[in-house]
C-alpha cells in the first residue's frame, strides 16, 4: 500500500488529464473512457421496488412489477406480499414485504418458498455466456427480516441444456436491521443464452427451504448444471415458520463487473415503462368500448410501450372475447347492447 | 418453474371467424382470456397440462 499526493496529472505532452481539488473532487479535462457503462448498468427492473401496479398478493404469483413469489409443499401458511413505501432507508423509501399471517407449522421435506426475478435471454447477450468470454457480474441488494440465519439464493439459467445454475448462501445477522448484500458471480462460458424474449435468468431468494431443496452437497460460487444439484443449500433461515414473521428486499441491482457500484436510480415514469413491457393495467376503466351495429360491444385497447409476447387478458366485464397482440387488444361481445365501460390487465410476464 | 392451477379451459373463436383465436381459462382464479402464443406462459402451461393429460381444452362453442 503506498499513497500519492497530487492535484493535477499530465498526459506526455504536458496538458492537465485529472486535477483534484482541495476537497477532493476529481476532474478528466480531456474526456473520460470507462471500461464498464456509465448507465443502464442495472440488469434488474424495478429494483427499488417503486413499483407496483397489482398492489398486495396473498397468493403465488407475481406481486411488485416483475417480483414473483412461489411457494411449493407448503400446507399451514399464509401471507401477504405488499410494497412498503416506509422502508426506514434514506435511499430507498420502498421495499418488498412479504409478511407471514398464518407459521407453517414444520419444516417438511419438500417445502420450499422463494422470491423470483426473471430477465431475457436478450437483455443478457452482453454477458458473453457460453463463450470464453464470459464476463463476471455482481448481484447486490438490501435485506431486513425478523429470521437471522442462513439465506440461500441462486441464478437459474434457463436456456441452456441441461439447465444451469449458481448458489451462494449469505446471512441476516441482526433481525429487523438493513443489511446490504454483494455477491460476485463469474461469467460462464459452459452456458449460451438464447438471443430472444424467453426467460434465461432466475434470480431466486429462498425464504424457506425444507430438506429436499436445502442439502449442502451442492457446491457453492461455481456454475454447474442443476443435474444433482440443491436449489437452497444450507439454507437455515424458515421465515414462514413464525407468524408475524417479516421479510423485506429492494436496492437490487445485477451489473457487469467484479464490484457493485451505487444503486443506478431511474425515475418512476422510466422504470414503470419497463415494467409494462411484462405488465399493463390501465389507471382506470376502459371508456373506448361502443355499441355496434346494435348487437357488439367492440373496441381496442392500445398498449403504451410494445409488451414482450401477446398477453394473456383479464377483464372485469368477463364477456368479452378477445385478440391479444403485442402492441394492441381488440375485444368483442355478441351480447351486449349498448356500449360498457371495464377494466382489464394485459399479463406477458416472463 | 412455476405452479400455475388451471382449470374451466375452452377455446373461443376470433371475431367474425371460424377458427380458434384465444383458450378462456381460469388461472389462479382470474378468469383470462389466452392467446395461441408459444411464449406466453399462460399458453405454455396450458399446453403442458394437457400434454400431461392432467387438463382438456373444451371446443369453442
Amino acid at each position: 500500500m503506498s499513497t500519492l499526493k497530487v492535484n493535477t496529472i499530465q498526459d506526455t505532452t504536458g496538458n492537465d488529464a485529472l486535477t483534484i481539488d482541495s476537497s477532493g473532487n476529481v476532474t478528466a479535462s480531456q474526456g473520460f473512457v470507462p471500461s464498464t457503462q456509465l448507465s443502464h448498468r442495472n440488469l434488474v427492473i424495478n429494483g427499488a421496488m417503486q413499483v407496483a401496479q397489482r398492489g398486495t398478493a396473498t397468493s403465488n404469483g407475481y406481486t411488485l412489477d416483475r417480483w414473483a413469489f412461489n411457494s411449493t409443499g407448503m400446507d399451514d401458511f399464509a401471507f401477504s406480499i405488499t410494497q412498503n413505501t416506509s422502508s426506514g432507508l434514506s435511499e430507498f423509501p420502498n421495499s418488498l414485504k412479504f409478511t407471514t399471517t398464518t407459521a407453517e407449522s414444520a419444516v417438511d421435506a419438500n417445502d420450499r418458498a422463494y422470491f423470483d426475478y426473471r430477465i431475457e435471454g436478450q437483455n443478457l447477450q452482453n454477458l458473453g455466456y457460453g463463450t470464453s468470454d464470459a464476463k463476471t457480474m455482481t448481484l447486490s441488494f438490501w435485506v431486513k427480516s425478523s429470521v437471522t440465519g442462513t439465506y440461500a439464493s441462486f441464478i437459474y439459467q434457463d436456456d441452456a441444456s441441461p439447465a444451469r445454475s449458481y448458489l451462494a448462501n449469505w446471512t441476516i445477522d441482526t433481525a429487523n436491521t438493513w443489511e446490504k448484500k454483494t455477491i460476485t458471480i463469474a461469467g460462464d462460458s459452459g452456458g449460451n443464452i438464447n438471443n430472444d424474449n424467453g426467460p434465461a435468468f432466475y434470480l431466486r431468494w429462498f425464504l424457506f427451504a425444507g430438506s429436499d431443496w436445502s442439502g449442502s452437497s451442492t457446491p457453492l460460487h461455481t456454475w454447474g448444471s442443476t443435474v444433482g444439484r440443491t436449489e437452497a443449500p444450507n439454507q437455515t433461515a424458515q421465515v414462514p415458520l413464525t407468524n408475524n414473521s417479516t421479510w423485506e428486499l429492494t436496492g437490487v441491482q445485477l451489473e457487469v463487473g467484479s464490484v457493485a457500484t451505487p444503486f443506478e436510480h431511474r425515475s418512476y415514469g422510466e422504470e414503470l415503462a419497463r415494467c409494462q413491457r411484462y405488465y399493463y393495467k390501465p389507471g382506470g376503466d376502459i371508456e373506448t368500448w361502443r355499441n355496434w351495429a346494435n348487437s357488439h360491444g367492440i373496441g381496442y385497447i392500445w398498449f403504451p410501450v410494445q409488451m414482450r409476447i401477446a398477453p394473456s387478458v383479464s377483464n372485469t366485464a368477463n364477456s368479452y372475447n378477445v385478440t391479444s397482440k403485442t402492441t394492441h387488444v381488440f375485444g368483442y361481445a355478441s351480447t351486449l347492447t349498448s356500449g360498457q365501460a371495464f377494466g382489464i390487465t394485459a399479463d406477458a410476464e416472463l | 418453474m412455476n405452479e400455475i392451477t388451471i382449470t374451466n379451459a375452452q377455446y373461443y373463436l376470433g371475431y367474425q371467424s371460424t377458427e380458434n383465436e384465444g383458450i378462456i381459462a381460469t388461472i389462479d382464479g382470474v378468469e383470462m382470456s389466452v392467446p395461441i402464443a408459444e411464449g406466453n406462459r399462460h399458453y405454455d402451461e396450458i399446453m403442458r397440462q394437457v400434454e400431461a393429460g392432467t387438463l382438456t381444452i373444451q371446443e369453442a362453442e
